[in-house]
C-alpha cells in the first residue's frame, strides 16, 4: 500500500501526528479517556500529537463508539475528507467489534467494515477496553508509527 | 543594487523571518505546556509540522472555489515576505529605507487577514464563512486603533513615514514610549498586535472548539503549511514593527543596543504567549465594542496629546 512515497516526508509524518477525533455513538466513556492523553500525566505533545479541529488537518482518525446505522455514512464521509496518508485508530471494545452491542437492531456494520467499504486499503489500528487505558492508545499510537515508518 | 542582489535579501529576509518564527512557535507552545504543567513538544516540532504538512494530499471541497481558495494561502505567504525584507531593512539598514514604507508594511501586514477572509469564503464551508465574517469584523475593529497609534509615533519623530528616520530619530531623541501619549499608544499597539496574531482572547475567527477552526477548516497539506508559516512569520514581525515604530529599534553603533534590542524583543514574544494563555475567548461582540468604544478613543487621546505635544514643544506629553 502506498501510504506515503517520500522518506522525508514519512519522516515528519511520523514525528508530528494529528488526530482527529470522531464519536460513532461512543457512551462518553473512551471520549474521556481519550482527553486523558492530553493531560499532564501523558502529554502526548511530547510526541508532536495534537488534537485538531478538522479532519482536513488530521493524519490519524481517533473513532470511539459502535458505529450506529446513523453515525455509518458520517464516518465514513469523514473519513474521506481526511487527507493522505492517513490512520484510522478502532477506540474501545464497541469501535473494535461493537462491543455488547453486537446484533442490537440500531448498529450499522462495525468501524473497520464501514471504513473498508469505501477505501478496502484502509490502515486500521485496533484499541480494544471498555475503555482502554491512556497507555494502550499510546502503545496503539507507537504501533502506527511503526507502521507508518515500515510501509 | 542590482535585481539579482535585491531578489536575494529578499529570500534571505522571508526565509531567516520563517526560521525565527517557526522558532518562536515553539517558545509559544513549550512555554503553554510548562504553564500547564506538560512537557511540551521537541524544539524542531513547528518544523516537523510544516514538512508533514508539505507531504500530505492537499485536498479541495467540491463547493470550494478553487482560484480564491489555493491562491489565499500563497498571496498571504509572499505578502508577508516582502513586508519582513522591509522590517529587517529599518532594523540593520535605516538609510536604506524609502519614503514611506511604513504605510506599504501596514498595508502589508493587512493582506494575510484579507487573504483569511477570501479563502475562507472561497471554501464554501459554513464554519469557515462565520470564521471568515468575524475575521473582517475583526480587523474593522483592531486597525483603527492601530494605525492611529503609529500615528502618534510619527507626530513624535519628525512627522516622517520612513521606518528608518523613525529609528534614527528616537535613536538621537529619545523612545517614543518615554512620553505619555507614545506609552498609551504602545499599549494600544501591543494589544492590536495580538488580535493581528489572531491568538486567543481575539481568536474569534478561528475558535477551534466553537467554529472548528474556522477560517482554515477546509485547508490541507501544502495549503495548511502556508498559513502555519504565514502566521509564524507575523509572530516574528509584529514585535519587529512594533519596536521599530515605538521601542527606538536597533543602533547598531553602539554595542550595548545589541542585547537591549534582544531583551525588547523576547519581552514583546512573551507578553503575546502569558496574554493567550491567561485568557479566556471574547465573543465578537465583546472583540469589537473593545476595540471600538475602548482601544480607538485611547488611541484618539494619544493622537490629540502627542499633536499638542509636539506643536507646544513638551516632549514628555
Amino acid at each position: 500500500m502506498a501510504l506515503t512515497t517520500k522518506a522525508w516526508t514519512k519522516w515528519a509524518l511520523t514525528r508530528s501526528l494529528w488526530v482527529y477525533h470522531v464519536n460513532a455513538g461512543a457512551c462518553n466513556n473512551c471520549d474521556i479517556e481519550v482527553l486523558d492523553l492530553l493531560t499532564p500525566r501523558y502529554d502526548i505533545e511530547r510526541f508532536g500529537m495534537l488534537l485538531v479541529g478538522s479532519p482536513r488537518h488530521a493524519d490519524v482518525l481517533a473513532v470511539t463508539g459502535v458505529c450506529t446505522r446513523q453515525t455509518a455514512p458520517r464516518v465514513q464521509e469523514v473519513y474521506l475528507q481526511t487527507p493522505r496518508p492517513r490512520v484510522v485508530l478502532a477506540i474501545g471494545s464497541c469501535a473494535c467489534g461493537q462491543g455488547i452491542f453486537t446484533e442490537a437492531y440500531h448498529m450499522a456494520r462495525p468501524v473497520d467494515e464501514t471504513l473498508r467499504a469505501v477505501d478496502p486499503d484502509a490502515t486500521i489500528l485496533y484499541v480494544p477496553g471498555c475503555p482502554p487505558k491512556p497507555e494502550a492508545m499510546i502503545a496503539a499510537v507507537v504501533k502506527a508509527i511503526e507502521y507508518l515508518k515500515s510501509a | 543594487m542590482n535585481i539579482g542582489l535585491l531578489l536575494l535579501v529578499f529570500l534571505a529576509a522571508a526565509l531567516g523571518t520563517q526560521a525565527l518564527g517557526l522558532a518562536l512557535r515553539w517558545v509559544d507552545r513549550k512555554v503553554t505546556a510548562r504553564v500547564q504543567y506538560r512537557v511540551g513538544p521537541p524544539f524542531f516540532q513547528p518544523v516537523f509540522d510544516v514538512l508533514k504538512l508539505m507531504g500530505k494530499e492537499n485536498l479541495m471541497p467540491a463547493t470550494a472555489v478553487g482560484t480564491g481558495f489555493l491562491l489565499a494561502p500563497v498571496v498571504a505567504l509572499a505578502s508577508t515576505g516582502v513586508a519582513a525584507a522591509i522590517l529587517w531593512a529599518a532594523v540593520f539598514q535605516p538609510t536604506a529605507t524609502f519614503l514611506g514604507d511604513l504605510i506599504v508594511v501596514v498595508y502589508l501586514l493587512t493582506i494575510p487577514a484579507t487573504m483569511t477572509i477570501l479563502g475562507g469564503a472561497a471554501s464554501g464551508n459554513p464554519h469557515a464563512a462565520v470564521g471568515a465574517s468575524r475575521e473582517m469584523k475583526l480587523l474593522l475593529g483592531y486597525e483603527l486603533p492601530l494605525v492611529l497609534a503609529i500615528l502618534v509615533a510619527v507626530a513624535h519623530n519628525g512627522w516622517t513615514l520612513k521606518l528608518g528616520d523613525l529609528a534614527t530619530f528616537q535613536q538621537m531623541h529619545g523612545s517614543t514610549v518615554l512620553s505619555f501619549s507614545g506609552l498609551l499608544a504602545f499599549l494600544v499597539a501591543i494589544l492590536c498586535m495580538h488580535a493581528k496574531l489572531g491568538q486567543v482572547p481575539f481568536d474569534v475567527a478561528e475558535a477551534e472548539c466553537e467554529i472548528m477552526s474556522g477560517v482554515y477548516v477546509e485547508y490541507s497539506g501544502p495549503s495548511l503549511a502556508c498559513w502555519h508559516l504565514t502566521r509564524a512569520m507575523l509572530l516574528a514581525l509584529l514585535p519587529l514593527l512594533l519596536i521599530v515604530v515605538f521601542w527606538g529599534g536597533l543602533d547598531t553603533s553602539v554595542w550595548w543596543d545589541w542585547p537591549a534590542f534582544l531583551a525588547k524583543y523576547v519581552l514583546l514574544v512573551a507578553l503575546v504567549t502569558v496574554l493567550r494563555n491567561t485568557n479566556p475567548r471574547l465573543r465578537i461582540d465583546q472583540t469589537v465594542k473593545f476595540f471600538w468604544f475602548v482601544l480607538t478613543p485611547v488611541a484618539i487621546v494619544a493622537a490629540a496629546l502627542a499633536a499638542i505635544g509636539v506643536s507646544e514643544n513638551l516632549s514628555w506629553l
